[in-house]
């Protein structure tokens, strides 16, 4: 889950960085009131994606009126997709240095790791790229935390930063990704000021959706997904339902197996109109998973693939079938079944609509591919 | 990270629907499965086996050192679960639980590393030795989908492993190993790590690698395959998988070129790795890489 700057900042100033003074606005009428109270001010565009500047939401203003203006702009805008809801004002910085730093959780290390750039004020991916050894990663032991000896001789000394200050704010920093569950927590820019203060410009949170269970609070703060209204349907329902662009429909079981799927049917012809999966504790929602499936109108033939491990494909089949005559299909439909349950399965599809599987997942896509064209 | 016929087997969290339902197939198939934990029903007996309240009190029971330990209990109790099983010297654990907070997973797999023990996992279906047991999630039983031979088979998936491994079947090979390693961002045995066990299986004589888009599991991989001589063939899952979207499974997800298709792809092609568009290649693939 991620989270909008003005949300997640507050999890820096807890742990004790400080950010600048500032507050959100939704019109420009608040956020010339902010100016106000604030001076010279920066107007930045709230949405739960990166380059916001680049794309024109970020915006310096010296008076009220300046920012009123800026923010009726930004507030017009749609950045990635996302419409611009609120604008987050704030104090500006005298800024002297800018760096990067961000602690994530690292799957090659299988731990958190400290990433920090001297570098700063563009993106990790520019940083890597361009200045890949003035980036410095530190792999931290999640068990003992973040050593001051380690951070100590992994941090290079910064002409006109003081050293102390900016290992306590990385310090800080690794408290609030580990006490937040954080996927990632990152400040870009990080800024040491003229007078020698640490300060976040930024901060980007990704909490760990595994997690969200333990900040039930925090996730109420955290930015909406974009979902169409079939998606929020099959997450309401709690299955992984991502609506496609082509047309023949995917009702399936298992990650791997689901993507598996649809990579079927690209490589024969045709174009997937969903992912839709209904493995691990979700094989008991076949019912629901054809009323989704079919509620696409683009769906002009479905492809039902079945592997069973843990998801057994006599639930699965059976919830499908026990939809059938209510949702009442008028797309062709083809079936390949295997794994854990099949005979069962086969037998209840065979009574119930008088048809057997194909006999390999490829026959049953190629067939489905055919019957769109 | 392959299990063998007589290592014996703890249930975590035994007395649950899905773990009663699969701890009995195990059993029927050859696993030598010697009880379970549950602390709420310790002392009491599950599926006509005993029951623990920790699998430290199983380990003190046993003559010999417990050789492996399934997980099967809800995501906040796995970390206290898996630092049980490592306190009582159990040097193989396979975890099956998914949606595991991963601050968790990295706690526990750094105690695993220090312990000197193999994770399996999180989220993964198991391992299977057809022929002989199975731990996880798997249809072993089902002999239209495992039979013993030499394949060797990784994958992140269970639902995918098993459509590979009938595939094989119905193509007239059979099985040595099939390792599940697990869906997560973060897992204790890699792509890698389960290449090389099965590098060093004397009955696997080819294998069948099993990947998925996200992540840098495959590419890693490919430096290890690089020192093969054992043929290997390959289907990766989410060439169709549109980027920055999250599959169902955490770890399959593309944030611009890392963990792209085509990266993965270039990677295990360069270390001589045979990579097919549809999983239902593989077999013919490797077959012919086998001269068989």
């Amino acid at each position: 889950m991620n989270f909008e700057e003005h949300a997640a900042k507050p999890l820096l100033k807890a742990v004790g960085i400080p950010v600048p003074d500032g507050g959100l606005a939704r019109s420009g009428d608040e956020a010339a009131a902010l100016a106000e109270r604030l001076g010279p001010c920066v107007v930045k565009a709230q949405v739960p994606t990166g380059k916001r500047g680049k794309a024109g939401g970020i915006a310096l203003a010296a008076s009220g009126e300046e920012a009123r203006g800026e923010a009726e702009r930004i507030l017009a805008l749609e950045i990635a997709g996302f419409p611009v809801n609120s604008v987050l004002v704030e104090s500006q910085v005298p800024i002297a240095k800018e760096f990067y730093a961000a602690v994530l959780n690292d799957s090659d290390t299988k731990g958190p790791l400290l990433l920090f750039s001297a570098e700063g004020g563009m993106d990790i991916e520019e940083i890597a790229e361009k200045h890949p050894d003035a980036l410095v990663r530190l792999p931290v032991d999640i068990r003992r935390g973040l050593e001051a000896d380690a951070l100590g001789s992994a941090i290079p000394d910064i002409d006109g930063v003081e050293r102390a200050a900016l290992l306590d704010t990385l310090t800080k920093l690794y408290r609030a990704y580990l006490e937040n569950d954080a996927e990632l927590m990152e400040i870009n820019p990080l800024v040491a000021t003229e007078d020698g203060a640490v300060i976040a410009l930024d901060c980007k949170f990704a909490l760990d959706d595994s997690a969200i269970r333990r900040h039930e609070e925090l996730a109420e703060t955290g930015a909406p997904e974009k979902l169409t209204e079939l998606e929020q349907r099959g997450q309401d329902i709690g299955f992984k339902y991502i609506e496609l662009e082509g047309n023949v429909g995917v009702l399936s079981n298992g990650a791997g197996l689901t993507m598996t799927t649809m990579d079927a049917i690209s490589h024969y012809g045709g174009e997937p109109a969903n992912f839709l999966e209904i493995g691990g504790a979700a094989f008991t929602l076949g019912k629901q998973a054809l009323e989704v499936v079919l509620g696409n109108p683009r769906v002009k033939s479905l492809l039902i693939n079945f592997c069973g491990a843990i998801a057994r494909t006599d639930v699965m089949t059976g919830g499908v079938l026990e939809a059938w005559d209510e949702v009442n299909p008028r797309v062709p439909v083809f079936w390949s079944i295997s794994g854990t349950g099949e005979d069962e399965a086969r037998a209840m599809l065979k009574k119930k609509l008088g048809v057997e599987p194909f006999p390999t997942m490829d026959e049953a896509v190629k067939a489905a591919v055919e019957a769109v064209r | 990270m392959i299990v063998k016929g007589h290592e014996s087997v703890l249930v975590q969290g035994i007395t649950g629907t899905q773990a009663t339902f699969w701890s009995e197939r195990m059993k029927e198939y050859g696993t030598r499965v010697i009880g379970g934990v549950n602390p709420k029903k310790a002392g009491t007996q599950h599926l006509g086996m005993p029951v623990w309240g920790t699998a430290l009190d199983a380990a003190k029971d046993q003559d010999a050192a417990i050789d492996c330990s399934c997980v099967i209990v809800p995501p906040p109790g796995v970390k206290s679960s898996v630092l049980d099983a490592l306190e009582a010297g159990i040097k193989k654990i396979v975890i099956l639980t998914e949606h595991i907070p991963v601050h968790d997973v990295m706690y526990f797999l750094a105690a695993a590393r220090e312990a000197g023990a193999s994770v399996i996992g999180p989220n993964t279906a198991g391992i299977v030795t057809p022929g002989e047991c199975f731990v996880g999630f798997m249809p072993a039983f089902n002999e239209r989908v495992f039979k013993p031979g030499s394949v060797g088979i990784i994958s992140r998936s269970g639902s995918l492993g098993t459509l590979v491994c009938l595939d094989m079947v119905q193509a007239g090979l059979g099985i040595s190993a099939f390792i599940g390693i697990g869906g997560d961002p973060v897992i204790g045995t890699t792509t890698r790590d389960a290449l090389q066990c099965l590098d060093e299986d004397a009955r696997t004589q080819g294998v069948a690698l099993i990947g998925e888009i996200g992540g840098g599991m495959e590419e890693e991989a490919a430096q290890y395959a690089k020192t093969m001589s054992k043929p290997i063939v390959s289907f990766m899952a989410g060439a169709a998988s549109p980027p920055g979207k999250k599959m169902g499974h955490a770890g399959a997800i593309v944030m611009g070129d890392k963990g792209s298709y085509a990266g993965k792809k270039k990677a295990l092609e360069a270390a001589g790795v045979t990579v097919l568009p549809t999983p239902s290649m593989l077999p013919g693939a490797l077959k012919e890489r086998l001269s068989v």
